[in-house]
């Protein structure tokens, strides 16, 4: 690890300002930028930590939404976000109980991992990011594998998650890191169905819009009954083929339908 | 009533305690004042041409000590090769040299460049980014068969090819074409034994500390066999004799075979300690351990059985492609070869065995023995040909398996090597009767009510421990003998000291040791400690692995002990005024046969220290002895296992629903260490049939380089406890050491990759997949693709 300053604003504004110096570097959890640190593969001069900040911490449930605080923990949500049942399960199955008590909201979906969770529930939920400056709608916000619609020191303070009708997220775990090797959220609402994918693509995470098309008539699984997605553009590993990911999504995603009841 | 003392109890493991509680000693835990920290600069391709490494800038850096090159290593010893295997033209291997930094070329991701030592490893850190390498990168050699090809790009510029031995042994070319010619059926299997990396606990680490007024080095480091690493790096690399070099491998978290080798790093610091007169540390980082760690397995075979018209097995022929990496590691030439041709006849009576092997050089990480060693090798090969043979031949792969069984011991195989005693059918017996065999039926349809398929899988092993008798492994290309020692030291108020050679890094010998000579004495264990892991207190014992360490150390032990026993008897006589021939030891007294006369132990010790009273005349004071002890054969342990699988045939994720394993190991000292043993074994084998797979790619990148792509097995990949069973009632004692014992360190490991196998291909085949093979690891995409190709 480089040397670095370190500051710990308490406020979103004074986090705001503190990253406007060259090469600050935001840390909320850390789980992805500590151990990138500890490579050596990255050397801001400064980090911000986002930890001390309160207004960006806890979950809330108000007339059907359910708003997390960007600085809340994986494993704050999985206790809190009873309101929102498949959102508190897939928070309780990221990692291992150490990252789920330092990773943050906030921090999986600034980071945009193509193999994380959290992605999946906010796109298929159709939340809202809520950034210092602006709402992001999730539609509009992730723009492929770690690329987002965020600005260079936007801080997320919250995403707030419209709860559905039913919902269920289905993880295949890649055997050695656990992350999602592909992930399925399926999230019915009275508009619709939303189904997002993640560790599949090399795109990151995306709308399987036919299951949502085909769900939207008849949430069931059989409704997706010779339905597949392409292997174009799925990512072919050491841990699959993009034939096989692609093969999964469309299994996950019967099992998300059946989940979701 | 189990026994709570001696040979058979199942005592706690005593040394847990410090483990446990945060008290272990590992090196990394030794600090001498004053030392320095070294960092390794590594290649991070996978071949390439040094022009020039330019130190200038990076010396200057705060903290840095001093840069080490390869050019500092001019005329020093590389690491040398324990094991010289004959090719079948007669010649010797090819042995390229294996210098401590690279000199010319880098050959594999990982190799070390330059050392940087410096006052702390964060400024050694820094200085090494500050190194300028200019390194022309060449094409890798990464597939064996390609290294093999015409114009090839060679490893080593000085050696005419790739090819470091082609060795054939066995049975004659002519007598096993016949029986082929001859054969009713013929199986053919072409498989891969994947590459593992043992990932023990502990990573290396090494301290080398020089003591200039003495001319005295001491080397701190994480090894199975601190002897062989002090004649090693003493005689062949740094030329430091035996009585000026101390090496010492405290507690040692896990070793599977990776921590037998002499490493580069272990000389470094000794050398460079001595150059700078100051202590020289290197920790491995875990990002480290996976490109310079010796790597496991990495086979590629073809194995063809015959059968006759009764399906009896009339021949076996196996041509394996075995990786060297590219670097002859210690014991990496004996591992492909004597480890593994030796025991291609499996528990078979088979006539005509014959194996082939051409280990070759490549750009990757040196491979060598791994938990097992060329035995889970041949055992993969050996067995899922017959499980395959059985399939084609739709008969039943256990009747298949007893109608070929040895039975009769001793039993000369085709491959060298005569098994003294055993009993497979008595094993399959247990494991058929532990694994419910007729209630499989009804398994199956409840996993098919689920949605899953289900399979069942059987294996049987043989394996050659207690490594080994030196006049045979003599003759076959060892430059070491394979005896052990130890030293039983009684004190003066009769506890005692057992000084011994074999060490323990998991084992648990500080709980078996003292429990055998418990047993011989008579006394409580707690007077009992074992010494092991320094050279400058220990007697010359060549360390551990090959599960040896009962039945070879434990061996040398039972014979000092029995030397301590008959001048302890000399001294009751004399204090008992009785005759020598008429003393009895029970219980820790000695006695008079025919008297109410004895003595207890104690008086005995502390006379032999306290001589007043004490027949100085014949016997001299004290009571300690030696004993170096080298067995007559290898042993055999050897087994059936068993295991159970689910299959999710939209996902083709494999869970094991329940496993048995049914081992003779002779003689069993400590049941509950045995037992875990096994489960830890099983669990590694778990690990390499689903899981664990170091991959490159075609330019020598190291594919799964950590934890986020390396699988290691987790309890939760493994079969609930309660559907888990391990045995090892069969028992029929080694013949040949005094203690009948075989070892069981590395059965769970050779027993269970072909099990698993062997399941998952029968859930497949049973459900209407025609899958011949599926390549280790086993995992989900492997069994989708394998299913719906």
């Amino acid at each position: 690890m480089y040397a670095f300053d370190i500051e710990r604003p308490t406020t979103v504004a004074e986090a705001v300002a503190a990253l406007k110096d060259e090469d600050a570097q935001a840390l909320s959890g850390g789980q992805t930028l500590i151990p990138t640190l500890k490579q050596r593969l990255a050397s801001p001069s400064k980090l911000v930590s986002l930890s001390g900040i309160a207004e960006t911490k806890g979950v809330s449930a108000d007339g059907g939404t359910v708003t997390v605080g960007g600085g809340t923990t994986h494993a704050a949500v999985a206790a809190g976000a009873s309101a929102y049942p498949a959102l508190a399960a897939l928070a309780g199955g990221i990692g291992d109980p150490a990252v789920r008590n330092r990773g943050t909201i906030g921090g999986s979906v600034a980071n945009n991992d193509p193999a994380a969770c959290y992605p999946a529930a906010v796109l298929g939920s159709g939340a809202t990011v809520v950034t210092n400056a602006r709402e992001i709608a999730a539609d509009d916000y992730f723009q492929g594998m770690f690329t987002t619609a965020l600005d260079e020191g936007e801080i997320i303070t919250a995403v707030k998650f419209p709860v559905p009708e039913k919902a269920a997220y289905i993880k295949f775990e890649q055997p050695a890191s656990r992350f999602a090797l592909v992930g399925v959220f399926v999230a019915k609402y009275a508009d619709g169905v939303r189904v997002a994918v993640t560790g599949a693509s090399e795109e990151g995470v995306f709308r399987w819009t036919e299951a949502e098309a085909a769900l939207s008539g008849n949430f069931s699984a059989g409704a997706l009954d010779g339905l597949s997605v392409s292997a174009d553009g799925m990512i072919s590993d050491l841990h699959g083929t993009g034939a096989y990911r692609a093969h999964l999504v469309a299994v996950l995603t019967k099992r998300a339908v059946a989940a979701a009841g | 009533m189990p026994k709570d003392h001696g040979i058979g109890a199942s005592q706690k493991r005593r040394e847990d305690v410090r483990f446990l509680t945060g008290a272990g000693q590992y090196t990394d835990d030794i600090n001498v004042h004053g030392q320095a920290y070294v960092y390794f600069l590594r290649s991070d391709v996978a071949h390439g041409k040094i022009n020039s490494i330019d130190t200038a800038a990076a010396s200057a850096m705060p903290g840095v000590v001093r840069i080490f090159t390869g050019a500092d290593f001019e005329g020093v010893g590389g690491l040398p090769c324990g094991w010289q295997v004959t090719d079948k033209h007669g010649e010797a291997m090819k042995e390229p040299a294996h210098p401590v930094l690279a000199q010319g070329k880098v050959r594999h991701v990982g190799d070390p460049i330059a050392a940087v030592v410096a006052d702390s490893l964060e400024q050694a850190r820094n200085a090494a980014e500050a190194i300028d390498v200019d390194i022309e990168e060449l094409p890798a050699v990464v597939d064996m068969k390609a290294a093999l090809n015409a114009g090839a790009t060679k490893v080593h510029d000085d050696l005419s090819d790739n090819l470091c031995y082609d060795w054939q042994f066995g049975t004659d070319t002519e007598t096993v074409d016949a029986a082929f010619a001859a054969a009713a059926h013929v199986t053919k299997l072409e498989l891969r034994n994947n590459r593992l990396v043992a990932n023990p606990m502990e990573p290396r680490v090494a301290l080398g500390e020089y003591n200039r007024a003495k001319d005295e080095s001491t080397l701190y480091t994480t090894s199975q066999n601190p002897h062989v690493i002090r004649l090693l790096m003493g005689a062949f690399v740094l030329g430091i004799p035996e009585h000026k070099l101390r090496v010492v491998a405290p507690d040692v978290g896990g070793g599977f075979g990776t921590k037998i080798f002499h490493y580069a790093e272990e000389a470094f610091c000794t050398f460079a300690s001595r150059k700078i007169n100051r202590a020289v540390k290197w920790t491995s980082s875990r990002s480290e351990a996976f490109m310079s760690d010796a790597h496991g397995r990495d086979h590629v075979s073809t194995i063809e059985l015959a059968l006759d018209a009764d399906n009896n097995f009339t021949a076996l022929r196996t041509d394996t492609y075995a990786n060297m990496g590219a670097y002859l590691s210690t014991f990496a030439s004996c591992t492909p070869t004597w480890l593994h041709g030796t025991l291609m006849a499996g528990n078979y009576k088979t006539p005509a065995v014959q194996v082939n092997v051409k280990a070759v050089f490549t750009n990757t990480v040196p491979v060598d023995a791994y938990r097992g060693a060329g035995r889970p090798e041949a055992t993969f090969q050996l067995e899922r040909v017959i499980d395959k043979a059985a399939r084609e031949l739709g008969v039943d792969p256990i009747k298949l398996r007893r109608q070929n069984f040895i039975t009769s011991f001793p039993y000369a195989t085709p491959v060298a090597v005569e098994y003294d005693t055993g009993d497979y059918n008595a094993t399959m017996d247990k494991m058929e009767e532990l694994m419910d065999i007729p209630g499989f039926a009804a398994r199956r349809a409840a996993s098919e009510a689920k949605g899953k398929l289900r399979g069942l899988g059987i294996n049987c092993f043989i394996e050659a421990c207690g490594i080994a008798p030196s006049n045979l492994v003599g003759q076959l290309g060892a430059r070491a003998g394979l005896y052990d020692a130890a030293t039983v030291r009684v004190n003066a108020t009769g506890s005692i000291s057992v000084m011994v050679g074999a060490h323990s890094h998991g084992q648990g010998h500080e709980t078996v040791f003292p429990q055998v000579v418990a047993e011989m004495l008579g006394i409580d264990e707690s007077m009992i400690d074992i010494v092991h892991g320094d050279s400058s207190k220990i007697p010359f014992g060549m360390g551990t692995y090959g599960s040896r360490s009962l039945a070879v150390c434990g061996s040398a032990m039972v014979r000092a002990t029995e030397k301590i026993i008959n001048k302890a008897k000399k001294i009751a006589a004399h204090l008992m005024e009785a005759s020598e021939a008429d003393i009895e030891l029970k219980d820790g007294q000695f006695s008079v046969a025919g008297t109410d006369k004895s003595v207890a132990w104690g008086d005995v010790t502390l006379a032999a220290y306290v001589p007043h009273n004490y027949p100085l005349e014949d016997i001299e004071p004290g009571l300690e002895e030696t004993a170096f002890y080298d067995p007559a054969n290898f042993t055999y342990p050897a087994g059936a296992y068993a295991c159970e699988v689910e299959v999710d045939p939209d996902t083709g994720k494999v869970t094991i629903e329940k496993f048995v394993s049914a081992d003779d190991f002779g003689n069993v000292v400590n049941p509950m260490i045995v037992e875990g043993q096994v489960h830890g074994g099983i669990a590694q084998g778990i690990g390499q049939a689903l899981l664990e797979n170091c991959a490159y790619d075609e330019n020598g990148q190291l594919l799964s380089a950590s934890y986020m792509d390396y699988a290691m097995p987790r309890a939760s990949d493994l079969p609930h406890m309660a559907n888990y069973t391990v045995d090892h009632s069969c028992q029929t004692p080694c013949t040949h050491n005094p203690l009948g014992v075989k070892g069981c360190g590395e059965a769970g490991a050779i027993g269970s990759p072909p099990t698993v196998v062997n399941a998952v291909l029968d859930a497949l085949n049973s459900a209407g997949h025609k899958v011949a093979h599926i390549d280790m690891p086993v995992s989900p995409s492997r069994v989708w693709e394998a299913m719906n190709s």
